[in-house]
């Protein structure tokens, strides 16, 4: 489903530049759900980066679903992400003056779908994340959660191959960290590809497999034995 | 081309921004507003000019007579010069090809009475072709015809205003009004865009005048237009050309300033002429400066709204928006707020000159207002202008990295 082979990536820092990236080798399959940890600077968010074809490798194969993603258009990037990648962020990352459904809807748009297609599909994964009847509210009358939930629902919308998680819970409490994450399992459950990137051990606990990240380069990866994220009805 | 859902892109983004919206469309519906307002002055002093004007033919020449300040060839100064119908003949026959119509006037002052009404007004006798010269209107009946001035018809035309004032809300046609105790009878009314001056006069043959007051074949003056084929140098030309004629048969000095006097509006068209194209020329630099000042605010603005949605153009690009659509919502939002804008400032114009147009009378300033064509011609201006407006700013936009708008959390 997804392989990377020695990607490297450096940025320049005035005369020199910084190796963030020191040959990663990554093989994740289908119906994965995988945790990249590792400290601030390992690289973790620049991998979910380049996974997210938001930016680019220096050097290395990156194969998506059999498709190699290299020198990418503009264009052409934003076809790929929008058919293969749906995005959940740390802060959410909501259009703020586009009502829930519509920011749900707003990837279909760009798949261009007929405007009555897009309401219903939207309105299917709005209900997905228990949010169909919040559907008219603007993201400032939200909660975190529901924030959450509803960027979750416009990850799901365009029904993409691999989620990829920057910190999903990074801006939440744990009783609502728990609760995101307990749905993320029963997507992954579904047969969703899932890639989080956290530096929260229990968080981490709750994927499959662990990938740590140290200094540019994967220091461990493991299958664990998953913690079911329990939530308190 | 045309996408419903782009278009409830734009006006979602401009709703749910409206102070930013109204912001940057406020410096574009200025600039019009101020090009409307400049045009329309320009426009009403271009009225006013032609106005003054109107009440003759473009091409009119008049001939006047006084006494002579100066003495020539044995002849003493304070003479009177009186033209006569010989003179008219004269100027007719000899300088024909350069005259298109010509008319002897003789001047009377007379105490009108119909029924109840009285009032005293003053006749202007003519020939027939003063109707071109003065550029009459005839509203009613008939003006003074060749027919007219071989019998010595006592017959009149009356200006609107004496209409008006004799004869209320009668047809005057046919009727017989008396002036000055001599019964004329009414064959038609005119009005003059010369204004109420000259609609209160009341026009008459000629030759009934010269046999009725003083039976002799003196004229008072005598009006022309010349050809209008003639350019301003050619009808200068001319009318020196004439009134060196006309002083040598009358045995005036040359330098007689008085004796005879020949009034061209070639001369003052020409100046005028020259004098409106300057002004139009000075609006419309003025008109594009400023309209191009809007250009540049709105065009600033955009790249403020850029930079302000920075994070969200990023969103929109990691769920999968092409640079197009990101250039076309920026752009199309730039000539949707320029030209709502630009039409509101329009609008504004349109309404300040049509309120504040009827008190500007006094600062030579007349019907200030603009043109369909104009309104059209900008309009396409400010779709144009939008365009360039957005482009800049919406390039920038499609260039950012969804990597970089994310990043600042």
């Amino acid at each position: 489903m997804l392989k990377i082979q020695k990607l490297h990536k450096s940025y320049p820092i005035g005369d020199s530049s910084l190796h963030v990236l020191k040959g990663i080798d990554l093989f994740v399959d289908k119906g994965e759900m995988v945790a990249i940890m590792g400290s601030s600077g390992s690289g973790k968010s620049t991998l979910l980066n380049i996974i997210g074809m938001l930016d680019e490798a220096d050097e290395g194969d990156y194969i998506l679903d059999d498709v190699p993603i290299k020198n990418l258009t503009e264009k052409k990037a934003a076809v790929y992400r929008n058919k293969f990648l749906g995005f959940i962020f740390q802060s959410f990352n909501l259009i703020n003056y586009k009502n829930a459904l519509e920011n749900v809807a707003l990837p279909l748009y760009y798949q261009g779908l007929k405007r009555k297609k897009r309401q219903e599909k939207a309105k299917f994964h709005l209900q997905k994340v228990g949010l169909l009847d919040w559907a008219t509210h603007l993201p400032s009358e939200l909660s975190g959660g529901q924030k959450q939930r509803v960027a979750i629902a416009r990850a799901l919308a365009s029904e993409p191959k691999l989620l990829l998680a920057d910190e999903p819970t990074g801006a939440l409490d744990t009783t609502t960290s728990y609760d995101i994450m307990a749905f993320l399992q029963q997507l992954n459950d579904e047969g969703k590809t899932i890639l989080i990137v956290t530096h929260e051990r229990d968080i981490a606990a709750m994927c499959k497999r662990i990938v740590r990240l140290k200094d540019g380069v994967i220091t461990e990866d493991n299958l664990v034995k998953q913690v079911r994220a329990t939530v308190d009805v | 081309m045309f996408d419903i859902d782009l278009w409830r892109e734009i006006f979602q983004s401009i709703n749910k921004n409206r102070t930013r919206s109204l912001l940057s469309g406020f410096t574009v519906a200025f600039a019009i507003l101020l090009f409307t307002i400049l045009f329309g002055l320009a426009n009403g002093l271009n009225n006013t000019f032609s106005k003054a004007f109107v009440d003759d033919a473009a091409n009119a020449l008049y001939i006047r007579s006084g006494r002579t300040t100066k003495a020539n060839k044995g002849l003493q100064a304070g003479r009177r010069i009186q033209f006569k119908n010989q003179d008219y003949d004269y100027i007719k026959s000899d300088f024909d090809p350069s005259i298109e119509f010509i008319t002897s006037r003789v001047y009377r002052n007379v105490l009108a009475n119909y029924k109840n009404e009285k009032n005293s007004y003053s006749v202007r006798a003519v020939h027939p072709d003063n109707k071109y010269v003065e550029k009459t209107k005839v509203t009613h009946g008939r003006y003074i015809n060749q027919r007219d001035m071989k019998m010595a018809n006592k017959v009149i035309i009356i200006g609107d205003l004496v209409r008006e004032d004799l004869f209320l809300s009668e047809d005057p046609i046919g009727k017989y009004l008396n002036l000055s105790g001599i019964m004329y009878k009414v064959v038609g009314t005119y009005i003059d865009d010369g204004g109420d001056d000259e609609e209160r006069l009341i026009h008459m043959p000629l030759s009934t005048a010269q046999q009725l007051y003083g039976n002799n074949d003196y004229v008072d003056q005598i009006n022309l237009t010349y050809n209008p084929q003639y350019n301003y140098d050619q009808a200068i030309d001319f009318s020196v050309a004439l009134e060196k004629k006309l002083k040598e048969r009358f045995t005036v000095a040359k330098n007689d300033q008085r004796a005879i006097r020949v009034f061209n509006m070639a001369m003052q068209n020409k100046g005028i002429n020259q004098m409106t194209s300057v002004l139009g020329i000075l609006i419309l630099i003025i008109g594009m400066g400023t309209l191009i000042a809007g250009v540049v605010g709105i065009s600033n603005i955009m790249i403020f709204i850029v930079k302000e949605r920075t994070k969200e153009i990023g969103i929109r690009k990691a769920l999968g928006a092409s640079p197009k659509a990101i250039i076309a919502i920026i752009l199309v939002e730039s000539v949707v707020v320029t030209t709502i804008a630009g039409y509101v400032g329009l609008l504004v114009g349109v309404g300040v000159l049509e309120w504040a147009g009827p008190s500007l009378k006094s600062y030579f300033i007349t019907d200030p207002s603009v043109s369909r064509s104009l309104v059209i011609a900008a309009t396409i201006t400010l779709i144009a202008a939008g365009t360039i407006a957005g482009y800049i700013p919406a390039k920038k936009a499609s260039k950012i990295k969804p990597i970089v708008a994310l990043r600042d959390d």
